[in-house]
């Protein structure tokens, strides 16, 4: 039998202050670690989540992303009476031609300013959209340069709220609606009526046309007939599949977290090994007198490996718990796909506080392994001696 | 007769020290029967604990024949070695070595933990033993919470409590007074003609060494012939 943990309990209670401070670099470290992972999920999220399976974005051949696509408007006659594609609820296609444009917005008491997103949209383009829910407001009318923003957009930028009037383009557009869409990409955006975007923008023609497809049959079929027809020069990805792409903006977020939460677990084994340095060194004749008493080094060797992962975990736990706080924070980051704002929110998930609690136990069985070591291959007479 | 419990024959041991070297033991010979309650006596440095811990198998000897309990400890493995003194050696220091976050029974309890036993024949085992020394109202108690004898009466609790052969004690009384150091060689002489237990104690004091069946002394590391 190993030697029982109220031995390692109770010392790290004895020398509660050098537990404490060593348990808050460890906490420090997680936090930071599980913040900035938190921050890469959602962004991840908000892209991933985006898309319904049987919606079809049609692209020009060759584009990457809505922004830098178009769309002839005489495509759009092609593809509504293409076989497969579904029927609203009035009976018409359900194709909803798009147009993305790129305007500069101050945010909230900033002077500098974000590219958002203004997306002109057709008369169905809502209902394509069933995360879309109007928060405030009303929907846009045509005609009128009327725009609804995203909540996330009306929260951090200026001139954004119900009732403002926001200046681009050939004039000021009047905010009529705030709306929610459930977390997914377009809660970065502002949507207008496409025809008006497009005359105010000089557009003659669209970035995009979504389609909905009857049946996931149909998607399959659609895409192989949009991509082969010579006469149209398109490219049909689903909406799942273009926001998914996206995702991989993520990554460099991800990547510099975890350079952070690194260089930070460096200093954190450093503290820990620093205490469990201090602590071997003050128990040598305790662990000399195990060793007597039939203790094996493997034991002892166990037995302060424990110790410090316990400070780890003393240090981890809350650092996870803490992290909550930032679950649900609003912030944005610049999507290198569209050069627009991303508007999306902290997720601290289940998963992601294991990983944080991994990582604090990682930082502890590092922290503690060299003075483990130095403590099970202590010479027993020496030990002894030292009392 | 009986083998035994120690057989030493031209036991040597050296420390070196940078260049130079230092012989604690030299050509030692020593037989310790069954029974018998043994005093090492001599000045500090006359290599009295070298030799205890020679003994005892938490040390080696550069030279010589050493046999504890019939095994050839010297050439026993390290992780061999203190599964061996958990089964056959009890202890007793003279600074009495209790783990200070740990309560009496709980000090006592250490060395059982490496057996096989139950927790409540472990718990048997260790509320006799208490009561042995005279401490089954102390527990609970925590080192500190408890006298210089009391706690050398716990470490000799902790030492008897696998019920070993053989038991070793380095200056028991050394760091205790008068009537403490009394209690404390009463409970040895005691374990020695009613438990029939085999003890080897070094000290230095005259009146520790009364209670012992066999002194022998050492002087610059060489075992002097027994007093006639």
């Amino acid at each position: 039998m190993a030697i029982p943990i109220k031995y390692n309990l109770r010392n790290l209670r004895v020398r509660w202050a050098t537990t404490l401070l060593t348990a808050s670099s460890i906490l420090l470290t997680v936090l930071v670690f599980v913040a900035l992972m938190a921050l890469a999920t959602g962004l991840q999220k908000s892209l991933s989540t985006t898309g319904q399976p049987l919606n079809l974005i049609i692209m020009r051949e060759g584009s990457q992303s809505e922004g830098t696509s178009s769309v002839a408007r005489d495509s759009l006659q092609v593809i509504k009476y293409l076989e497969g594609i579904a029927k609203d609820e009035k009976g018409e296609p359900w194709v909803s031609p798009e147009l993305l444009v790129l305007i500069n917005l101050p945010r909230r008491g900033q002077t500098q300013g974000s590219n958002v997103t203004i997306r002109g949209l057709g008369p169905n383009s809502a209902s394509l959209r069933p995360q879309f829910k109007l928060l405030a407001g009303r929907y846009f009318r045509s005609g009128l340069r009327e725009v609804i923003v995203s909540r996330r957009i009306a929260e951090r930028f200026q001139d954004c709220a119900l009732g403002d009037r926001l200046k681009f383009a050939k004039g000021y557009w009047t905010v009529v609606g705030v709306f929610d869409a459930g977390g997914t990409a377009y809660d970065s955006e502002i949507w207008a009526d496409v025809n008006d975007l497009a005359t105010d923008f000089d557009r003659d023609a669209y970035s995009t046309v979504m389609v909905r497809a009857t049946d996931a049959g149909a998607v399959e079929r659609l895409k192989n007939l949009i991509a082969n027809d010579r006469r149209l020069h398109l490219k049909p990805v689903t909406e799942k599949e273009y926001y998914e792409g996206q995702t991989r903006f993520a990554a460099p977020i991800k990547a510099l977290g975890l350079f952070i939460a690194v260089l930070m677990a460096v200093g954190a084994c450093f503290a820990a090994m620093n205490t469990m340095y201090a602590a071997v060194a003050r128990r040598t004749p305790e662990i000399g007198t195990l060793r007597v008493l039939g203790f094996s080094r493997g034991s002892i060797l166990l037995s302060f490996l424990i110790e410090s992962t316990l400070i780890a975990v003393v240090g981890g736990l809350p650092g996870c718990i803490v992290s909550l706080l930032f679950n649900g924070i609003s912030t944005g980051t610049t999507n290198f796909a569209t050069f627009s704002e991303v508007a999306f929110n902290f997720r601290v998930t289940p998963g992601l506080m294991l990983n944080g609690l991994i990582f604090a136990v990682l930082m502890g069985v590092l922290g503690g392994f060299f003075p483990a070591w130095r403590a099970a291959h202590e010479n027993i007479v020496s030990a002894l001696r030292s009392a | 007769m009986a083998e035994p419990v120690v057989q030493i024959s031209e036991l040597s041991k050296v420390f070196r020290r940078d260049s130079f070297e230092v012989r604690a033991l030299d050509r030692i010979d020593l037989t310790v029967e069954p029974g018998d309650f043994l005093c090492l006596m001599g000045p500090s440095g006359s290599g009295k604990t070298t030799l205890l811990n020679i003994i005892a198998g938490i040390d080696r000897p550069t030279d010589g024949a050493l046999q504890v309990l019939g095994e050839d400890v010297a050439e026993m493995s390290e992780d061999r070695l203190a599964a061996w003194r958990n089964v056959h050696i009890g202890f007793v220091f003279q600074t009495f070595n209790l783990i200070p976050v740990l309560t009496a029974y709980e000090n006592v309890e250490l060395p059982l933990l490496l057996t096989k036993l139950s927790g409540e024949e472990r718990k048997q085992h260790v509320l006799a033993v208490l009561k042995l020394v005279g401490l089954e109202d102390r527990i609970h108690h925590y080192p500190r919470q408890l006298s210089g004898g009391q706690e050398q009466r716990v470490a000799i609790a902790r030492a008897m409590v696998t019920d070993p052969t053989l038991l070793v004690a380095d200056e028991p009384t050394g760091d205790l007074d008068a009537h403490s150091a009394e209690e404390v060689l009463e409970i040895l002489s005691r374990l020695n003609t009613e438990f029939k237990k085999t003890i080897i104690m070094v000290t230095h004091d005259p009146r520790a060494a009364k209670h012992a069946t066999v002194t022998r002394h050492l002087e610059k590391g060489q075992l002097l012939p027994p007093e006639s």
